[in-house]
């Protein structure tokens, strides 16, 4: 570790927690309405898109109603970049002639940045035109992040709210999150990027006369733009193939640090958001501590291992250092790990580095990370909702050993609501386990594996959490890209988002329409470190241990098996 | 019915307009007023204005004359980029760093830098850090028939130090610097 890998550590978690507070009231004040120094210019744009849409702002609604509206946004957003990527041979803005996806394909790529997740099993420049970037990708970009905050703002009213059968709009919640929640933030980003040398063009691919006197291509895009809204909206899906390791997606150590911070900027400060909403403060920090905590272990543990020269290239001829295969100069290891870690902690999955070819153990991070449900800041919006869910188990198992009726914040917790939060509990093992002990078994969907050993099968397994996770970074070697696991991981990453989308909703509906009881003396305290460590137990046993034999399998046996 | 169909309908082609359009029409105006050169691409251009590359993507150096970019998985394609996926125990790693380690070691320069014999992760890294230039220097001051020295206040003198990041020099801009010292 030099003088400047503490400066990036440092850098980076001044940007996210300093402004994490006053943009997390920021969130409240936006998602609730009330006025803020950007209702002056997007306050007219927001009132004319409710009213082309047909949308009564002050019109509330039921959780069965909100969740159907949600379903149908997102069925219409994957019908039209379904179509987009089918058909865009024929449409315009499509300088390099690139023809239509095959149908699997597009199935998948809609899917995946429907659900926020962006695992891509294509190459950006090689094979989605410029149109197909903007007016598909970068659209659900936008909206999938929104959606999330949607969901999270419901949940949030849910325990907020008294006696009640509303939750508040979805057509709002979504429009007021894009709108004032991401464009402005996603503009000045662009513009940094831009900046420190990103492009951002509509002219045709460059051709240069190298110096040696060969040609070569040089790939160009409106890639500034996209590339904002896919770090700041916890998306990941890179614009070229190589995803944040390609020097015109992250030209240098700056941008590296602005891109890498951006990721959990606001999952950091929706923390804060829920704070507000329930009054209270301390309950933010609680969680907040927990978060930090999961991230440092994590964050410690990568830093280490990926600090340890490969025992399998030990030569007197080789340089003993950190290992440098798939990663770029210009980040260094410091760079790369700390990315690595970020981006699968907040459910992100753009890659600065090459994760196949990290050690074993910082691969393991990355897949743990994902496993306990992308809860350690998480997605815009998801990531909260999933840490509220073990917020809520850690009540339960607490008033279990208490023997009280479970309470959170003047909630009661009864049969249903523990109902919902078991089913919740199922997605990741369902889609990690179930279908990707499915893949492993089948001969063809396990060749997609092209490293042997151990390493083959975390592979198989990254390719499936990721997907559960709505992560979508990859161990990239995986040859995703075949009709079995462009459907079977579009199904994971279904099951990954409605699957806590939907009994979320319904608990949101359950909660809101409770009583709250006061809290007396005798009520299990939220706040304050006895609740932060339970609920990080909470959060390793429930969600870690389930996945633990298959790390045995994967990481740790090519960790034994290297002779680290 | 129509109480979803409409606002998803109409709510899914404005949030196009508004994030698929306006937003990246808006970036592009302004960024290329405020910053043409980094918005078209970083491109590198001779005195005739030919485009002879761009500054943020390697080309293949070959032969002694040069200084070589970081190893590319995909022979420097930039259509697609890609990287190797190795894993660390993956034999094939090993094997052809190992056989890479043998061309390029020097007894007196002692071990290869690690940069010098792994894959980057785009295939493209414009960059090398100075270690790994500074092996290259007798290749490439023997080739050239310069002065050590010389080389090594050129490597000096294109070094970036980024507060937040590892030392690099950009190939590229350090072999254009070459071009004008050779002759």
């Amino acid at each position: 570790m030099h003088s400047y890998d503490f400066a990036l550590l440092l850098a980076f978690f001044l940007i996210v927690l300093l402004p994490a507070p006053w943009l997390g009231r920021f969130y409240y004040k936006v998602m609730e309405g009330q006025r803020t120094w950007l209702s002056p210019v997007l306050g007219p744009v927001e009132q004319g898109c409710y009213r082309l849409a047909g949308v009564r702002a002050d019109q509330e609604q039921n959780w069965k109603q909100y969740t159907l509206a949600l379903l149908a946004f997102n069925l219409v957003g994957f019908l039209l970049l379904f179509a987009v990527l089918l058909l865009q041979g024929y449409l315009p803005l499509n300088p390099q002639h690139l023809p239509g996806q095959e149908w699997s394909l597009a199935f998948n790529t809609a899917v995946s940045f429907v659900t926020n997740t962006n695992w891509q099993g294509y190459s950006g420049e090689a094979s989605v035109s410029y149109l197909s970037q903007m007016l598909g990708l970068t659209v659900q970009n936008f909206v999938s992040a929104a959606t999330g905050l949607a969901v999270l703002v419901a949940l949030c009213r849910g325990i907020a709210r008294r006696s009640t059968a509303t939750l508040g709009n979805f057509w709002v919640d979504m429009t007021r999150a894009t709108l004032y929640g991401l464009l402005p933030l996603c503009l000045v980003l662009a513009l940094l990027l831009v900046w420190q040398g990103v492009p951002q063009t509509f002219a045709d691919y460059a051709h240069a006369l190298t110096l040696q006197g060969s040609e070569q291509t040089i790939p160009l895009g409106p890639a500034a733009s996209q590339i904002a809204i896919k770090q700041l909206g916890t998306n990941g899906g890179g614009f070229f193939g190589v995803n944040s390791a390609h020097p015109f997606e992250n030209p240098s150590a700056w941008s590296n640090l602005f891109e890498v911070a951006s990721i959990i900027l606001i999952p950091v400060a929706l923390v804060f958001t829920f704070g507000h909403y329930v009054k209270d403060l301390r309950q933010s920090r609680a969680i907040l501590a927990c978060m930090l905590s999961l991230f440092l272990i994590g964050g410690a543990t990568a830093l280490w291992s990926e600090h340890q020269p490969n025992p399998a290239l030990e030569s007197p001829q080789v340089q003993q250092s950190a290992p440098m295969e798939g990663k770029e100069s210009r980040f260094g290891t410091t760079g790369s790990v700390l990315w690595t870690v970020t981006t699968t902690a907040a459910s992100n999955g753009s890659v600065n580095a090459m994760h196949d070819s990290l050690n074993p153990l910082t691969g393991m991070v990355a897949m743990v990370n994902m496993m306990v449900g992308e809860v350690i800041f998480g997605g815009v919006g998801a990531g909260l909702y999933g840490m509220l869910l073990f917020v809520l188990i850690a009540v339960f198992l607490a008033g279990l050993m208490i023997g009280r009726t479970p309470e959170y914040l003047g909630k009661k917790l009864q049969a249903r609501e523990v109902q919902l939060l078991v089913a919740t509990l199922l997605v990741m093992p369902v889609g990690v386990l179930v279908l990707g002990a499915v893949a492993a078994s089948l001969p063809g969907p396990a060749a997609a594996v092209s490293n042997p050993g151990a390493h083959g099968f975390s592979q198989l397994l990254y390719a499936y959490t990721s997907g559960t996770a709505n992560n979508g970074s990859a161990f990239a070697g995986f040859g995703a890209n075949t009709v079995y696991h462009n459907l079977m991981i579009g199904l994971a990453m279904l099951i990954g988002r409605f699957g806590y989308i939907l009994p979320i909703l319904a608990l949101a509906g359950s909660l809101a329409a409770k009583k709250s009881a006061p809290q007396g003396l005798n009520s299990f305290p939220t706040h304050g470190p006895l609740f932060t460590g339970l609920l990080l137990v909470t959060i390793l046993l429930v969600g870690g241990l389930t996945f633990l034999p298959t790390l045995a399998l994967g990481p740790i046996a090519e960790y034994l098996s290297l002779g680290f | 019915m129509n109480t979803y169909v409409r606002p998803a309908l109409s709510l899914a082609l404005l949030m196009t307009l508004l994030t698929g359009a306006l937003y990246p029409l808006a970036v592009t105006g302004i960024a290329q007023v405020a910053f043409p050169e980094q918005a078209n691409g970083s491109l590198v251009r001779d005195a005739q204005g030919q485009v002879r590359g761009s500054a943020l993507i390697a080309q293949d150096f070959q032969g002694d004359g040069w200084f070589h970019s970081r190893p590319s998985a995909g022979a420097y394609a930039t259509v697609a980029s890609s990287a190797s996926n190795l894993s660390p125990s993956n034999p094939a790693l090993a094997e052809r760093v190992a056989s890479d380690a043998g061309a390029l070691y020097r007894t007196q320069q002692g071990p290869v830098p690690q940069a010098l014999l792994t894959t980057s992760g785009s295939g493209l890294d414009p960059h090398l850090p100075p270690q790994a230039v500074a092996y290259q220097i007798p290749r490439v001051a023997a080739a050239r028939k310069v002065p050590e020295e010389r080389l090594q206040a050129l490597l000096e003198e294109a070094t970036l130090h980024p507060l937040i990041g590892p030392p690099v020099v950009n190939v590229l801009a350090l072999n254009q610097a070459l071009e004008t010292l050779g002759h």
